[in-house]
């Protein structure tokens, strides 16, 4: 069996589709048979596909854990009832649920046990001759009848040139009459087997490439570097097959990063145009080279890809005790919170002062006082930056081996020093101002980015940048794109190359001659095929049919 | 006045062409009902011609508009909802230009459903998403940003076409078993060639989803470093390929040929419009490029 049994142009099916007829004993193998007959039908084909297009609508509705995990969190929130029921049918994991992987594995078993058949039956036809030409042509599609005055040997060598020419696979039999059958197309079988074969090519380079790759985020103040090991990374997704080998040992400096906005458009004041990471990449054998990272137009390098996905400002903080020792000095991510760059962050400090304290900051790039007295962000550069702090003291609960944020204080169990809440001033700061810390706990400083050549004129590079980089490594990336080219080659031929079988009659000693045709699968240029073959027979006229 | 308040004179004017070729071809819609009624041979009618030419110049102003938009963004004008709505329906306009000018088939009388497909789509836009020219964010500004939205879009105006034969199909065939239907579909071709041409338009429209699919992921791995992550967009791209495979694959499949496929493209056209329009505006996701807040 070439095509399944429900193949549009197969012959009919059985009434009772296929099933064990009764008289025979229902035994297991029957009924294998019967089930694998099913499975590889057309039917179940269309079916599993609609069914996987209906299963992949909930992930478009509910947030995934993969793409927006805090999404996932939130909802937990605000649907505290309705969350875990989701979560217990997969719906935070859809596309890797066990109800979505159970169609799409099912699709690809049909697609092979449907395909595989094909393939060899097609590689007979493509070996073998075209069948002989029917007796009758009369009821076939496109059927014309010409009158000829050359001899039969004329035109069956004006057929067989025409028809050769027009790329048909020629065989002449003599049946009956003298008469040629020819075939063309068989490309388009092939271009439908590549196309389902390429689908299961696909499928098997993703699977690979999720398997043995990673990715890992990290963020990196300017001047900073990064080492590709596992310790360096802030979050890490390997693959299932994946081994910590794989990790070449190049590291990544952070030399600039320049952001530029729009600064003319009025109705796109501050919005970014243009991010340009410039680093300096040195290579597992000691090499520098300088390099440079985009949106758009990673850096590709030791196998792995590195991306710019995100940014904000890294306020460089000073803290120093009464007597001016320095407890703890870091340029400090703070995390953007919207477009102008409010930004917030945290520091966090266990040791060398009378107590643990933590502050809280907020960070404006061109601060700015609303009509409630808040300040926000009026534009995301840094045109008149300020970092504002509250202080807590209590247990910063570090030592409890509880895994923490760096960007989150819980302040549940610590006592506020200041801020509005207990009603004093946080403390304000520009680049290069100081400030005391409310009980005499000591002193905090707002580098200046530039140090010496700081001005209060112009705050340009005041405060350092970070970029967050992503860090990919999928090692069947090339494969993947591969499969899905060949997938679209063999689409295009198989949907538009047409396939077609066309016979040339002579009967009456050469007076007469019948052509016809069949369409195998959809062709609007059937008639149009066996008008030009006729047209180039010798001296011949039409008595029936039409020639187009 | 500016390029942009150019562009929006010019979108105005189209719009108002379109109404006018809207109702042209209504008209012969009416016409084809009345001969049906009047047992006489439909031959086509001069509303018929008049609305292909009016459609015609509508469209060329709508050019010249999303041309006019392209040069004061200095950009191609498909970056957000407005732009998208403004060059996807010039597209559909084109598509349908160019396929019945190529097609031996005359498939004029789809005009009504294009051109009022196109008026609606142009009015919310204009109403609705109208955004002040911005430049682009970083994430866009690629080339793949031109060729993916450019090919979608282009398919998008081979599924409309499809989905108006489908729709025609279905009654078509209901009106061949029950007789019931509007009388003008006795003027048109009978139900199995109105398949043939949908399952032709069809198979276009799926060769460029296939592509835009393809170049969606060249793109995504470039700019958010994966090349399919399951994004809200990326879900409902794929769930239409998958709906026109069936499509393709009902076609082939005993049973299923005829009012079952028709209703597949029926619902694969409506969840391209869905994805182009609830999915940008309410949906979260990385593509958030409407361009609205
Ligand atoms: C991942 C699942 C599948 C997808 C996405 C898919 C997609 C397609 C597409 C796009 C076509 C039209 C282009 C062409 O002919 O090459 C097609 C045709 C075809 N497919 Fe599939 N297919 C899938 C699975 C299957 C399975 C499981 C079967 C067998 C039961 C099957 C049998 C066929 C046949 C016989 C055709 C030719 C239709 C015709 O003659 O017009 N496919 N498929």
């Amino acid at each position: 069996m070439s095509r399944p049994s429900d193949y549009i142009d197969s012959r009919p099916e059985l009434p009772d589709g296929g099933a064990p007829a009764r008289n025979v004993p229902l035994n297991a193998v029957g009924w294998a048979r019967w089930a694998w007959t099913q499975l590889t039908s057309m039917r179940t084909a269309l079916v599993l596909l609609l069914l996987l297009a209906i299963a992949a609508v909930p992930g478009s509705l509910v947030p995934q854990r993969s793409s927006d995990p805090n999404g996932v969190s939130q909802y937990f929130v605000n649907n505290p009832q309705l969350a875990p029921v989701l979560d217990w049918f997969g719906m935070f994991e859809v596309y890797s649920s066990v109800w979505f992987s159970a169609i799409y594995i099912l699709l690809f078993i049909s697609l092979i046990g449907c395909v595989v058949p094909r393939a060899k039956h097609h590689w007979e036809a493509m070996r073998s001759q075209p069948p002989a030409t029917p007796m009758r042509l009369d009821r076939l599609p496109g059927f014309v009848t010409l009158e000829s005055t050359a001899t039969s040997d004329e035109t069956m060598a004006a057929a067989e040139r025409a028809l050769r020419t027009a790329r048909y696979r020629v065989q002449r039999f003599d049946r009956d009459a003298p008469s040629l059958s020819a075939e063309r197309g068989y490309i388009r079988e092939t271009g439908n087997l590549v196309f389902h074969l390429s689908l299961v090519g696909v499928l098997v380079a993703v699977a690979f490439g999720g398997g043995f790759g990673y990715t890992g985020q990290r963020t990196v103040v300017s001047g900073q570097s990064f080492v590709n090991t596992l310790a360096s990374y802030d979050s890490f997704n390997p693959g299932r097959w994946f081994h910590d080998g794989q990790l070449d040992p190049f590291s990544v400096r952070l030399d600039d990063l320049a952001v530029t906005y729009e600064t003319e458009n009025s109705a796109a004041l501050g919005q970014p145009i243009d991010y340009l990471a410039s680093v300096t990449v040195t290579e597992p054998d000691g090499s520098e080279e300088p390099r440079a990272i985009r949106v758009n137009d990673p850096l590709r390098t030791n196998g792995a890809d590195i991306y710019l996905l995100g940014n904000g400002y890294a306020p460089t903080l000073t803290v120093r005790d009464p007597a001016g020792n320095v407890v703890f000095t870091d340029s400090v991510p703070f995390l953007p919170q919207d477009a102008k760059l409010t930004s917030l962050g945290v520091i966090k400090i266990p040791d060398g002062l009378a107590s643990q304290i933590g502050m809280v900051g907020f960070f404006y790039p061109t601060q700015a006082e609303g009509a409630n007295k808040a300040y926000y962000s009026a534009f995301p550069d840094l045109e008149y930056p300020m970092v504002t702090l509250n202080v807590f003291s209590g247990d910063l609960g570090l030592d409890a081996g509880k895994p923490t944020s760096v960007y989150q204080l819980d302040t549940s169990t610590m006592t506020q020093l200041n801020g509005r809440k207990v009603g004093t001033e946080s403390i304000e700061l520009r680049p290069g101002e100081t400030e005391d810390l409310p009980n005499g706990l000591g002193t905090v400083t707002f580098d200046d980015a530039r140090g010496a050549n700081a001005t209060t004129s112009d705050y340009t590079g005041s405060v350092k940048r970070f970029a967050s980089l992503q860090i990919h490594h999928d090692p069947s990336r090339t494969w993947v794109l591969v499969f899905s080219l060949t997938a679209l080659a063999g689409l295009l031929t198989s949907l538009f190359v047409a396939r077609r079988r066309l016979w040339v009659k002579i009967l009456d000693d050469g007076r007469r001659i019948e052509l016809a045709g069949l369409a195998r699968g959809d062709d609007p240029r059937l008639e149009s095929a066996i008008a030009d073959i006729s047209r180039q027979l010798p001296s011949s006229r039409p008595t029936e049919g039409t020639v187009g | 006045m500016t390029l942009d308040e150019l562009s929006l004179v010019a979108l105005y004017s189209a719009m108002a062409v379109y109404a006018l070729a809207f109702m042209a071809f209504a008209i012969d819609l009416a016409r084809r009902s009345a001969t049906v009624e009047r047992e006489l041979e439909y031959r086509t009618s001069a509303s018929l011609r008049v609305g292909v030419s009016l459609t015609a110049l509508a469209a060329l102003l709508h050019f010249a508009a999303a041309m006019l938009r392209g040069f004061a963004a200095h950009r191609v004008p498909w970056a957000n909802m407005y732009e998208f709505a403004m060059t996807g329906t010039l597209l559909i306009v084109s598509v349908f230009l160019v396929v019945i000018w190529v097609s031996k088939v005359d498939l004029r009388f789809l005009g009504t459903f294009i051109t009022g497909l196109v008026l609606l789509f142009l009015g919310v836009a204009s109403v609705n998403f109208y955004v002040a020219v911005v430049p682009l964010p970083p994430a866009l500004q690629s080339a793949w940003l031109v060729i993916h939205v450019f090919v979608a879009t282009s398919a998008t105006g081979f599924f409309a076409l499809g989905f108006a034969l489908s729709v025609l199909q279905l009654l078509q065939s209901r009106r061949e078993t029950a007789g019931t239907g509007p009388r003008f579909l006795a003027t048109l071709p009978d139900a199995e060639r109105l398949e043939n041409f949908a399952y032709r338009i069809n198979i276009v429209g799926f060769i460029l989803w296939t592509f835009t699919l393809m170049a969606g992921a060249i793109w995504a791995e470039r700019a958010w470093g994966r090349y399919w992550g399951w994004d809200t967009k990326e879900v409902w791209t794929f769930i239409i390929w998958t709906l026109f495979a069936g499509y393709i694959h009902a076609r082939a499949t005993r049973g299923w040929r005829g009012t079952r496929a028709s209703w597949l493209a029926i619902v694969g056209f409506s969840a391209v419009i869905f994805n182009f329009t609830v999915v940008n505006l309410f949906f979260k996701g990385l593509h958030a490029y409407s361009g609205l807040s």
